[in-house]
């Protein structure tokens, strides 16, 4: 057994028995969507407007519930622990499992709801829609990781967690919002081939980054 | 204390050759400038704007430079060279972004327009902004110092994306993007010698005046750190 599966395993059953982030998520998912639907009334929205606010909601979401991981564990006292019994990199590759799993399950949570309730979001093209949110979940879960484990050293200030996110988010949010119109527009995946592999290659460098800068976090 | 005189006349004669060389048609005189079609009298802002964005990029650059240096040799020295070359990234990152829109209101319409560059140099706000809160967030100097140095070349890493993404998603206004057929790439042929020797003079004056208060704002921290260990 890989020593990163057992920190998995550990953030697993400490989440499945008391549901905090899940619960927390689905209840924050389920407003954003509301005061979409609110604010929108009666009016018809265009079809790239749906798309772009899709990615608002997971951004959001995303920023609500991720940043658990790494501030629990200061909060309950048990980073030390953690510190003595693993190596900073399975302790960092456990975290990032989670959190992929995490806003994997939240995100498509997110389009299932919101392909029902929005009539505009209509994909032509879904395998490369498909490809796209494959690719952004892991990159926003690689980069959201490793801010969140700079904000639990910082005191784990709770408005510090968007605001450092965002900037770090942003080129990956503007590539997803552009490859989700072209996924509308039917585009083929080979006249997306650029997109898609900005997409990888930041997905890429994030991981290597946050490996390599994760030592000087953890280690006080 | 030489080069500084020297310093202050060439950003003298830079400010007024920028401002009151005539552009013309057919320059023949040493002091005209070429009339850049779709630009005209605008072209003279590349004197000030360009140098304070390229200012912008090469403090940033700076500041993830001695941050790397931070985490190597954990000298606070080191922090305080790429906080100083932070604030002063940031400074000119307004300066640029400012006189940006307001050449952009003159020449494309309105101050604001998301073009590609706009864009960039938003992000770069955004992440020294950013930066300057996490800092604020933490009492204590070492552990301020790891994070912001982590936080800056998580950031760093991300700016080239812009430069890939951005031009697929909006058309470029700017002179010298790739598909603006009307004025640019303005640098390459279009300014003439005495405009292009003017313009690297500008670079050349910018960057040792950005040095200059960079080395004088990381002094002053240093000392400042210095005198708050003495006293607390």
């Amino acid at each position: 057994m890989q020593p990163f599966y057992h920190i998995f395993k550990k953030d697993l059953s400490s989440e499945l028995r008391t549901r905090y982030a899940v619960n927390s998520l689905v209840m924050f998912i389920l407003i954003t969507i509301s005061v979409i639907l609110f604010s929108i009334g009666t009016e018809t929205i265009s079809d790239y407007l749906a798309g772009g606010l899709f990615w608002v909601v997971v951004f959001f979401s995303a920023m609500s519930g991720l940043s658990r991981t790494f501030v629990s564990e200061e909060e309950r006292g048990t980073a030390m622990t953690l510190k003595l019994i693993a190596s900073p990199a399975s302790v960092f590759g456990g975290k990032l499992f989670f959190n992929i799993v995490l806003v994997f399950s939240m995100n498509v949570f997110v389009l299932v709801l919101y392909s029902i309730l929005f009539d505009a979001f209509v994909l032509k093209n879904l395998v490369l829609f498909l490809t796209a949110f494959l690719l952004g979940n892991i990159g926003i879960a690689a980069a959201s990781t490793i801010i969140a484990a700079i904000i639990s050293k910082a005191g784990s200030k709770g408005t510090l967690y968007p605001v450092l996110s965002f900037p770090i988010l942003l080129p990956l949010i503007l590539i997803l919002i552009e490859l989700t119109k072209l996924s509308m527009d039917g585009v083929g995946l080979d006249e997306a081939f650029v997109e898609i592999a900005v997409l990888f290659c930041y997905d890429v460098i994030m991981f290597s980054v946050s490996f390599l800068l994760f030592d000087f976090i953890w280690k006080d | 204390m030489l080069w500084k005189i020297a310093l202050f006349i060439l950003i003298c004669f830079i400010s007024i050759a920028g401002i009151a060389f005539p552009i013309v048609e057919n320059p023949s005189a040493w002091y005209e400038f070429p009339l850049i079609t779709g630009l005209g009298e605008n072209a003279k802002i590349i004197f000030f704007h360009v140098p304070t964005a390229w200012i912008t990029v090469l403090a940033f650059f700076m500041s993830t430079i001695y941050g790397i240096k931070y985490l190597r040799k954990k000298d606070l020295d080191d922090d305080a060279k790429a906080y100083t070359a932070a604030q002063l990234g940031m400074i000119f990152c307004i300066l640029a972004t400012v006189t940006g829109a307001v050449w952009s209101k003159f020449a494309w319409g309105s101050f604001w327009s998301w073009d590609p560059r706009q864009t960039s140099i938003f992000a770069l706000m955004l992440i020294y902004g950013a930066l300057f809160v996490l800092r604020s967030a933490i009492e204590q100097d070492e552990k301020r110092a790891v994070l912001s140095s982590v936080y800056s070349i998580i950031a760093f890493v991300t700016v080239p994306f812009f430069i890939f993404i951005m031009p697929r998603i909006m058309k470029g206004l700017h002179p010298g993007s790739a598909d603006d057929n009307t004025a640019g790439p303005v640098v390459n042929f279009k300014m003439d010698s005495n405009m292009y020797l003017i313009f690297v003079l500008s670079l050349i004056g910018f960057t040792i005046l950005y040095f200059w208060m960079w080395r004088v704002g990381y002094r002053l921290q240093i000392l400042k750190d210095k005198l708050e260990k003495q006293f607390s």
